[in-house]
């Protein structure tokens, strides 16, 4: 059975039908998406699978993947947080390894890059790659999965000057997009139905998950899954659950894989362990990047899932559970505002305190957490898909092909 | 015998305009000289990109007054504004602006309240494809629509009555093409209310309709 027939089969054969019609006028053109990781964050999990569908679509679509050194990966990371507003200034030293790895990156890709009809560009690390390829035959799209709401001036005017070259930019919600001088669509990101991380699992496989882990069936389980990074707040999340614990006999599990894009994760997982100290139901699993399995079912084992981000782009931990029919309790902040509805599909805290309230509430209310987790599923498969995805993906390119019309007659 | 019936489907895409507002009076100035595709897509583009289902408020202006403003009153006025009474975006400009412009002669606090966040004015793109299906008969009308997408009936319900002479949609445009024999079908599409609903609703209400004319010729 072909990748599209599969999808068929979880959101409906017209939404594929619209797919392959939007296709035929994309038929042989050659897009290819850049990105500096393979494995690990969302969107290398994005890439995955858009691709094989883009080509099972007609498309001739390719991912490749910028290399870099640790002092250029350190540079991109410090732009990352000052996209997300902290307050950085990145040496000179480190933005000529960003020039100088992009540089060296564009040799490598040339043939590739100019060749394209299209190329879209994810993220900082690769956005000075258009510097270095002056005879371009496609349009080049930057795609921005930062919430970069509140950038850090000086570091985003630096990049500014890369990201204005290009012909449009992809933001995930309107709060984040920057003026540029080119059309700034909004697409929201994905999540695949079919890959290992959200996949129907087996009653077998997911009883196995508490003894594999050391978590007990009969108590409930508080999750909150993502990288290891300050903005995802896992200490806020630990005072959330010191703050429950003192009248349910609650478990808490933080998990998340590393990034290899991503340095400082080491150090919040030696401040979470400490901030753990010997409690027993603290779980905290640093998984490697690829553990999608182990992912999905700690989610389905959990009775309800966090995400008490500061800062978020999007908040693709929040569909994955929303999915698995949980209600989330999520920061109040960028991406999660679009998918954590108030009563209806989780709750939208700000402090560690707003989160303690909504558990116990939820854990107390456990007919109304059933209900917000089938209203989180449901909400999920009719918006956050990655057929939904791959719909305005086509949508974009016709679009940027036809330039800034507002209604465009495919013949 | 009119002509076939050519499918089509749409996508729309979003775009940022980088105009925005965080007080009432902001929100009116940059409406009197907004693009009338911002208008568009505040009203109608929520039925084509992620939203929850079940909104309190149909249009983006009432959602913003209610969430980000925090006045209900006015919410309610704006969210009562039927964009099907004005077939001239210019006519739905006026009256949003004449709505505000009450509202902040009512509450001095309004004119100078910050909302708790900021209204974005978006815009967006209309990509329109032939399907190559093509319909000629009433009953393939009947048995196909069911199966039409969301840009399908988006397309032929919504956006006809910007494309249109008469500001209809193009099933009643096209069963006219037949004469007196469809002209009560056609009537009756004419009536169904394409606000208020989500368009797997209305893809529902439309098959509705055309089931029970079906039944009723058959007697």
């Amino acid at each position: 059975m072909g990748l599209l027939e599969q999808y068929a089969q979880v959101v409906g054969e017209d939404v594929i039908d619209q797919l392959r019609q939007l296709g035929t006028h994309l038929q042989g053109m050659k897009v290819v998406h850049v990105n500096s990781t393979k494995e690990g964050g969302g969107v290398a999990e994005i890439l995955h699978r858009i691709i094989p569908l883009k080509q099972e679509l007609g498309i001739d679509a390719h991912w490749e993947v910028i290399s870099g050194t640790d002092e250029f990966f350190k540079c991109t990371k410090l732009m990352h947080n000052a996209l997300q507003g902290d307050r950085i200034e990145i040496s000179g030293e480190l933005l000529k390894e960003y020039e100088r790895v992009n540089e060296m990156n564009a040799e490598t890709l040339r043939q590739t890059l100019q060749d394209a009809d299209f190329v879209i560009i994810h993220d900082p690390q690769p956005a000075a790659l258009i510097q270095h390829i002056p005879s371009r035959k496609g349009k080049w799209i930057w795609r921005c999965h930062i919430d970069a709401s509140h950038p850090f001036r000086p570091v985003w005017k630096y990049l500014r000057t890369y990201v204005e070259q290009y012909h449009a930019s992809i933001w995930s919600i309107s709060e984040f997009a920057q003026p540029l001088p080119h059309p700034l669509y909004l697409v929201a990101p994905s999540i695949d139905p079919l890959s290992e991380k959200n996949m129907e699992l087996g009653r077998d496989e997911i009883m196995a998950t508490y003894d594999k882990w050391g978590l007990d069936p009969e108590r409930p389980i508080i999750t909150q899954i993502s990288r290891f990074d300050r903005f995802k707040d896992p200490i806020g999340v630990i005072q959330a659950y010191r703050l429950v614990k003192e009248f349910i006999p609650i478990q808490l599990v933080l998990a998340g894989g590393g990034a290899t894009d991503d340095p400082e994760g080491e150090e919040v997982v030696r401040q979470v362990r400490q901030g753990a100290r010997d409690d027993a139901d603290i779980h905290v699993f640093v998984l490697p990047g690829d553990d999608h399995r182990t992912i999905n079912a700690l989610q389905r084992v959990s009775d309800i899932v966090m995400q008490k981000s500061t800062r978020e782009g999007f908040g693709l931990t929040v569909t994955e559970a929303m999915w698995k029919g949980k209600p989330v309790i999520g920061g109040d902040t960028g991406g999660i505002r679009l998918q954590v509805v108030n009563h209806h599909t989780g709750f939208l805290v700000n402090t560690p305190e707003g989160a303690a309230l909504r558990i116990r509430y939820l854990l107390k209310h456990r007919e109304e957490l059933q209900e917000m987790g089938r209203k989180a599923h449901r909400f999920v498969l009719e918006n956050f898909l990655n057929t939904r995805h791959l719909r305005e993906h086509l949508t974009l390119l016709l679009a940027v092909m036809f330039e800034t019309r507002e209604r465009i007659e495919v013949p | 015998m009119g002509d076939a019936f050519a499918v089509k489907d749409c996508a729309l895409i979003a775009i940022a305009t980088g105009e925005l507002a965080q007080t009432l009076r902001e929100l009116r100035d940059k409406l009197k000289t907004i693009s009338t595709s911002c208008i568009y897509y505040h009203f109608w583009g929520g039925l084509l990109r992620p939203r929850f289902d079940d909104p309190e408020y149909q249009n983006d202006f009432a959602v913003w007054c209610s969430r980000s403003l925090h006045d209900k009153a006015l919410a309610e006025r704006l969210a009562l504004i039927d964009p099907t009474h004005y077939p001239d975006l210019e006519d739905l400009r006026r009256e949003l602006v004449e709505t505000i412009e009450e509202r902040l002669e009512e509450s001095e606090v309004l004119a100078w309240m910050t909302a708790s966040g900021r209204f974005y004015f978006v815009r967006s793109q209309i990509v329109v494809f032939d399907t190559g299906k093509r319909i000629t008969t009433l009953e393939e009308l009947t048995s196909r629509v069911p199966h039409m997408s969301q840009g399908t009936v988006f397309y032929h319900l919504i956006d006809a009555r910007r494309r249109t002479p008469q500001g209809n949609n193009d099933f009643s445009e096209w069963l006219m093409g037949f004469g007196e024999e469809y002209r009560e079908l056609s009537d009756r599409i004419t009536c169904i209310d394409p606000y208020f609903t989500t368009l797997t609703d209305l893809r529902d209400d439309l098959s509705k309709v055309l089931l029970s004319y079906t039944r009723e010729r058959r007697g």
